[in-house]
């Protein structure tokens, strides 16, 4: 086994072991800690894969940002403590069966599929080119992205906020 | 260098691990930290397949920057609505949300 396979478990390890808390954890605040480290855990398979600017992002973005807001979420409506309470529905049995049949199918597709596809060994120059492509090719969506932004902030806002009138 | 098969694999199991939390939780804010997680592994498959694509190409990378974009964008109009129902419901468990069940 070479460094890179050792250090690509490692991280797989991390993800799958940190995602599988995040869905089975009964406290919401374990829950996030755990989703922190399934991103650190994607972020460094980002860098296994030669982009280095989407590790760069997974880390700034989804780590500093949607976690934190996340726990804010849990922090405003979560009620004093929910032990005791069931943390699933009824459904649980059925969903697993299906998870388990998309698992097994997708792991044969894939292994039928890509037996031995190996990258070619030049990665591509990452953060250089995705800045040329994004404001070249890709003007057009990355101009629509920045006004999909725009309007969930300002429908977060409108939603969030309290009626002053009505009170 | 590891094949392309293991991380589609191990995109497969993250993606099934967060739909399995979308299935089942209670929860809402729960059901978009299962959210994240599917995204997260469709992001690991365009990066992955992009890497190993014959020629270098990047377009791989464009989608998942667009797709972590539009995770923001849902992330922060989801919590919008879940601080509205917990406001209106004083629960978020969204089987006790059941206004218009038929």
């Amino acid at each position: 086994m070479t460094v890179t396979e050792g250090v690509f478990f490692v991280m797989a390890a991390c993800t799958v072991g940190a995602s599988l808390l995040v869905v089975l954890a009964r406290n919401l605040v374990h829950c996030a800690i755990a989703l922190v480290f399934a991103f650190f855990g994607v972020a460094g398979l980002f860098v296994l894969l030669d982009a280095e600017f989407l590790a760069a992002a997974q880390v700034l973005l989804y780590v500093g940002g949607i976690t934190i807001l996340l726990l804010f979420a849990i922090m405003l409506t979560s009620r004093i403590s929910a032990g005791g309470l069931k943390i699933m529905n009824e459904q649980v049995g059925i969903a697993g069966v299906v998870v388990f049949a998309i698992v097994g199918l997708l792991a044969y597709a894939n292994l039928r599929g890509f037996p031995d596809a190996v990258a070619p060994l030049t990665a591509p120059d990452n953060t250089a080119s995705l800045g040329k492509l994004l404001l070249t090719t890709y003007v057009l969506p990355f101009e629509v992205v920045s006004l999909l932004l725009l309007a969930a902030m300002v429908g977060a806002i409108v939603l969030a906020r309290r009626d002053r009138e009505k009170d | 260098m590891v094949p392309l098969s293991y991380y589609l694999i191990l995109s497969a199991i993250l993606f099934c691990i967060g739909m399995f939390g979308a299935l089942t939780r209670r929860n809402a804010v729960g059901i978009l930290m299962a959210l994240e997680l599917m995204f997260n592994a469709v992001n690991l498959n365009f990066v992955a397949f992009s890497r190993y694509l014959p020629q270098p190409l990047l377009q791989g990378q464009i989608f998942a920057i667009f797709v972590i974009t539009v995770a923001a964008a849902e992330a922060a109009v989801g919590l919008a609505i879940v601080l509205g129902l917990y406001r209106n419901f004083q629960t978020i468990n969204v089987d006790e949300i059941n206004l218009m069940k038929w």
